[in-house]
């Protein structure tokens, strides 16, 4: 059978794996951007009671292979909650994520010079007011660059969700090549489609950094 | 005359763990008094300030702002900040906002206006200080001398009833200090109240109404700018303000 034509097929059977993979990337990267961004505001402005819970998330989670945190939310928060394949995967990988992103964001925030909080609350901006709206868009712009890597990174890693059974992009190159015989078309074929995404990814990311770079 | 003094500071004093900055400071402003404070550097002039805004609270003594004793437990400090404008040596210009969004942030935010009037507000700021054609710029795309206007912009749209100034021209190249004094000089002949620490004589002796010498954590020394520059009392007072005013002759100044 002509190659070419083979791998044509085998991308159109794959391709329907494309959203999942981009929905378990997308939903991952949001969970952990709220889970990274406000466990680095605990460490950044928290009491101590705050600084120590935030700490540990940040240092347990970084501890343990992901894949073994999608099998505890999948088999064993699953047993309590109704919980999908996909939501156990994508809440796994988002709860991982924000662990990462959790020291992006702590960097960033304490990048920002000390004076911008001094001016804000000079101003009478109380704390909260202070970080909300002059702190943190500008950590949030300093943080781009390394949260363009961790998005890279997630999107690779939502191959992981594989393992509970999610029909993302891996998984149906496995059924591919378990039914055609030819793991070099299937896989060949999946690779080409996450170098596409990740091409996309941080084409879409630099125009965003570009867009909102703080200029010093 | 006699009116109520709209700020009243009572054996002000602030350390910092083992190091006493401040030891014991009294003084009283008067409704549109330009005050100079003039020593030299690690004496406690900007410490004294920020102790004044309550950014770093005095650690003893008691300061008024109008009739409300500041200083006092449970006194909302974001509300007394408000009514106290301060204008900082590096400007502290917020570098995501223009110059507009800088006025405007806390026309919103804090004082809780709608866009239109916050907008209006902002730039009949921007235009007090001559920076109305600069509005929509970026803190980076602007000279020293135009971020610290915007600063004073930022200031003055709380509604400020003090304002202070923290060395304001001391970060500025020589040719851009003159049109942030002028803008001060400005403020002054309009009846701001302003505590100003600064080493520009010339801008003393025009627009002070009074100057004040501090040295190692006590005013030595305050009175008119007359009597302070031409016939000091103080010894430490005369030695100080003849050297950085033989500095400025020599074509360092203004």
């Amino acid at each position: 059978m002509d190659i070419l034509q083979n791998l044509l097929t085998t991308l159109e059977f794959i391709i329907q794996g494309l959203w999942i993979t981009v929905w378990v990337t997308v939903v991952a990267l949001v969970v952990g951007l709220v889970f990274g961004v406000l466990t680095a505001l605990m460490r950044v402005y928290g009491n101590r009671f705050w600084r120590q819970v935030a700490t540990v998330y940040s240092v347990v989670i970084r501890a343990v292979p992901v894949v073994v945190i999608i099998f505890i939310l999948f088999f064993v928060i699953a047993e309590y909650v109704n919980l999908s394949p996909f939501l156990a995967g994508s809440l796994a990988l988002g709860f991982a994520s924000g662990a990462y992103q959790s020291e992006i964001f702590r960097g960033a925030l304490q990048a920002v010079p000390a004076g911008q909080m001094t001016a804000a609350r000079a101003i009478g901006m109380s704390k909260v007011q202070a970080i909300w709206s002059i702190v943190l868009p500008q950590a949030l712009r300093l943080a781009l660059p390394a949260w363009g890597n961790e998005a890279t990174l997630v999107l690779k890693d939502s191959t992981l969700v594989f393992v509970v059974g999610v029909p993302e992009i891996l998984r149906r190159t496995q059924q591919v090549s378990a039914r055609t015989n030819e793991p070099f078309i299937a896989f060949g074929a999946a690779m080409l489609l996450y170098l596409g995404l990740t091409l996309l990814t941080t084409q879409f990311l630099g125009w965003v950094e570009r867009r909102y770079r703080l200029q010093m | 005359m006699t009116t109520d003094p709209i700020l009243r500071l009572e054996n002000v004093h602030k350390s910092f763990g083992e190091t006493h900055v401040l030891k014991g400071v009294s003084l009283t402003i008067q409704p549109r008094d330009v005050v100079v404070l003039v020593g030299p550097s690690g004496t406690g002039k900007s410490t004294l300030l920020r102790c004044i805004n309550l950014l770093s609270p005095p650690t003893q003594g008691k300061i008024w702002l109008e009739e409300q004793e500041i200083t006092a437990p449970g006194v909302n400090q974001d509300k007394v900040r408000q009514r106290i404008g301060m204008v900082f040596q590096d400007f502290n210009l917020f570098t995501h906002l223009t110059a507009l969004g800088n006025v405007m942030v806390g026309l919103t935010r804090v004082r809780k206006m709608n866009k239109k009037e916050a907008y209006d507000l902002a730039m009949l700021e921007l235009d007090r200080v001559g920076l109305v054609d600069r509005a929509d710029h970026y803190p980076a795309q602007l000279s020293g001398g135009q971020k610290q206007r915007v600063a004073i912009a930022r200031a003055l749209g709380m509604d400020p009833h003090v304002m202070l100034f923290d060395e304001p021209t001391s970060a500025l190249d020589p040719e851009l200090t003159g049109e942030v004094l002028e803008v001060m000089q400005q403020l002054g002949q309009e009846g701001m109240t302003m505590m100003v620490v600064s080493h520009e004589m010339g801008f003393a002796r025009r627009v002070a109404s009074r100057i004040v010498f501090m040295e190692g954590g006590y005013i030595v020394e305050e009175g008119p700018p007359d009597q302070m520059f031409d016939a000091p009392r103080n010894e430490r007072t005369r030695e100080f303000l003849n050297k950085i005013s033989s500095f400025e002759d020599n074509g360092q100044g203004e």
